[in-house]
């Protein structure tokens, strides 16, 4: 139901790395540094099931970031501002921006924040709501490829242009800062950090769950078949729209898990998560990792933060230069990304050794052709 | 919002803001009319055509510089140098950019995106290693500074006309070379049915490469008119480029007129908003406007009736 045996023990595999092997070979401080990543990897295997699935590139995946992390960072940053914590201020119990830029009452819609059950219903629903008008519209006036990654940008460009500007409600350029607890449960120590960590993986794994429930199950098929021949599917009966709608929802779900996860990790929310550049960015990680790969994608996200890390750190001006040159490359040579070389090549020879028996019955490879639109 | 103004006030804030938005209107055009030959005829997502744009301002920005240094006295008419040398090269990286990525590409639209992507990023930091991070600007020659008086309140900018001017004849240009000539021709029977176009005896390969360059050549002169009303900085091609996208989207993508017809209200509504709203609201509840259309409406304002193959 879930996968074939081979998924599962791919799942596996990537279940020991993360909750046991990068625990016990890094620092806190790395750790929490993959924590971050992996918080991009929820957004990562959502497009490997929007885009590469179902052929729907979304380039505002941000946005659905940014909601379920700025729905986080909303409830940290009330509870961080209780009249007695803020006493200082003209006007008590607001959030610190708020007071710095004259508002003297909390907005009407920050009020539900205060109950961390609406943030948690929140975090899911927001994006998922926000997609399903975005998407119903779209898809429905047969809206797709080109045009809808074009306005899904836009949509990313608005949101952010609309942060920044409204400094008071949002926190503007700098986003919400200065966040401490969750429940009267420091975030920032040491042992919550592990705890945050291990969530975070867990909550991924059972996304990559839901996504491989999702991707071999009969709405899977029906998307292949959809970004493969539209048409044929359309007049077979189906309502195309219908599932495209339900595949960019399911996206924009995981992405506002991973913002409230990261927002959890590293303690604040900017609009620099939220637009056009960081979007793009995601989509990188999935194409590099695989875009037809759930765990690939996963992969993908961790593999080119690492590296981001590693040279923005030594060669800061070389960074630039070699993202440019992945894009071009993956694009050009590997479109199915680093899961394709594996599925190609590894695999193969790795079966072999492993059973040593000519009938190993191994499916070839990924047969699918690149999704064109 | 409009408590305050006396009517004659409110008519040459109009006017002045009305004048402001013609000049980004006509920016907007010149970027979108490079968009709209490359993504509207060809189908392909340029991403970075800001950086295009960008190499044309920075071409300017050379050629001005040069000229002040070696041939003060000519420097009274550098730009039609400048923008010569902004099509030229802008174009010749079109035209490699197009032979070495995008011929590969041409049935993955959305892959197309993607490496542009990757070229945009790479300029951005070719620009950063050559010419700094800070913005530059360029001096403008004597006979374009200062504004013109229409009347005690309305005063135009010279440099704004200029602009406008410049707009209006490459547009002339882009249509005499899409509709009037043979190449246009060309290039309009291959976008519409390429079997049939090489069927005919059109070398479609040439015409893509052509196109391509056309469409990067008038970004380059895009990005000349810019330095006459911002600087110009590695990054400054990125915040125009969905905004492009959007007036070509918007316009129809196949349609010229469509694209002046979207530039010209996106533009007028953005800068005649700025003056009553911050210029961040201003531009929020623009492209939010533009996107509910098109949301409505996908098809843009103008279609062209193509039947597709």
């Amino acid at each position: 139901m879930f996968g074939t045996r081979r998924d599962m023990i791919g799942l596996l595999i990537f279940a020991a790395l993360i909750l046991l092997v990068l625990p016990a070979a890094l620092d806190l401080f790395r750790l929490n540094n993959v924590g971050k990543y992996l918080t991009y990897a929820f957004v990562a295997v959502g497009l490997v099931l929007c885009w590469g699935l179902g052929g729907v590139l979304s380039l505002g995946q941000g946005v659905f970031f940014g909601l379920g992390g700025y729905a986080m960072a909303m409830f940290l940053k009330l509870e961080a501002s209780s009249p007695e914590a803020t006493a200082i201020q003209s006007t008590p119990g607001i959030p610190d921006f708020m007071d710095w830029n004259q508002i003297t009452e909390l907005p009407w819609f920050w009020e539900p924040f205060h109950n961390l059950g609406f943030t948690i219903i929140a975090i899911i629903a927001l994006p998922t709501i926000f997609a399903y008008i975005l998407g119903a519209m779209l898809f429905k006036r047969r809206v797709g490829g080109v045009y809808f990654a074009i306005i899904t940008q836009a949509v990313a460009s608005i949101l952010t242009i609309l942060i920044v500007g409204q400094q008071g409600l949002t926190g503007g350029i700098n986003g919400i800062t200065d966040l401490r607890t969750l429940l009267g449960w420091d975030i920032r120590d040491d042992s919550a950090k592990y705890i945050l960590y291990y969530l975070n993986g867990f909550l991924l794994i059972a996304v990559i769950l839901a996504g491989q429930f999702i991707k071999n199950g009969k709405i899977g098929r029906i998307l292949v078949a959809l970004r493969d021949k539209e048409d044929r599917v359309r007049f077979t009966g189906y309502d195309v729209a219908a599932y495209k709608t339900f595949i960019f929802c399911v996206a924009a779900a995981f992405s506002g898990i991973g913002g409230a996860m990261f927002t959890l990790q590293v303690g604040f929310m900017s609009p620099s998560f939220v637009g056009i550049v960081p979007s793009i960015e995601m989509v990188v990680f999935c194409a590099l990792g695989g875009r037809l790969s759930l765990l690939g994608a996963a992969y993908g996200a961790l593999i080119v933060n690492y590296a981001k890390t590693v040279f923005s750190e030594s060669f800061p001006e070389l960074w630039l230069f070699a993202m440019g040159a992945l894009f071009i490359g993956v694009v050009v040579a590997f479109p199915q990304g680093l899961a394709g070389l594996w599925q190609q090549y590894v695999q193969p020879s790795l079966i072999r050794l492993v059973s040593r028996k000519p009938s190993a019955t191994a499916p070839a490879g990924p047969t699918a052709p690149a999704p064109g639109e | 919002m409009f408590d305050g103004y006396t009517a004659s006030e409110l008519v040459s804030i109009l006017a002045m803001q009305g004048f402001a938005g013609l000049i980004l209107f006509s920016v907007f055009l010149l970027m979108a009319l490079g968009l709209a030959i490359i993504f509207g005829q060809m189908g392909v997502i340029n991403m970075a055509h800001g950086e295009f744009m960008i190499l044309g301002a920075y071409m300017t920005y050379l050629t001005s510089t040069i000229t002040a240094e070696y041939f003060p006295g000519l420097f009274a008419g550098y730009f039609f140098v400048a923008m010569l040398v902004a099509f030229i090269t802008a174009g010749a990286l079109g035209l490699l950019m197009e032979w070495a990525l995008i011929r590969h590409l041409y049935k993955r639209p959305l892959d197309t995106l993607l490496a542009t992507w990757g070229v945009s990023l790479i300029l951005q930091q070719t620009y950063r290693s050559v010419f700094g991070a800070r913005e530059v600007g360029v001096s403008l020659p004597d006979w374009m500074m200062g504004a013109l008086p229409l009347s005690d309140t309305i005063e135009v900018p010279i440099n704004g006309l200029f602009v406008m001017a410049l707009t209006l004849v490459i547009s002339g240009i882009v249509f005499l070379l899409m509709f009037r000539s043979s190449w246009g021709l060309q290039v309009r029977a291959v976008t519409q049915n390429r079997v049939m176009a090489g069927a005919a005896g059109i070398n479609g390969r040439r015409v893509d490469a052509m196109t391509f360059a056309l469409g990067c050549g008038i970004a380059g002169v895009a990005g000349s008119a810019f330095t006459m009303i911002g600087s110009t900085g590695p990054t400054s091609g990125q915040l125009y480029i969905v905004d492009t996208f959007l007036v070509v989207v918007f316009g129809g993508a196949q349609s010229l007129l469509g694209t002046i017809a979207s530039a010209l209200t996106i533009s007028q509504s953005q800068s005649t908003l700025e003056f009553f709203l911050s210029g961040s609201m201003a531009k929020v509840f623009t492209l939010l406007v533009v996107v509910l259309i098109l949301l409505i409406r996908p098809q843009g304002l103008f279609v062209l009736k193509v039947r597709k193959a």
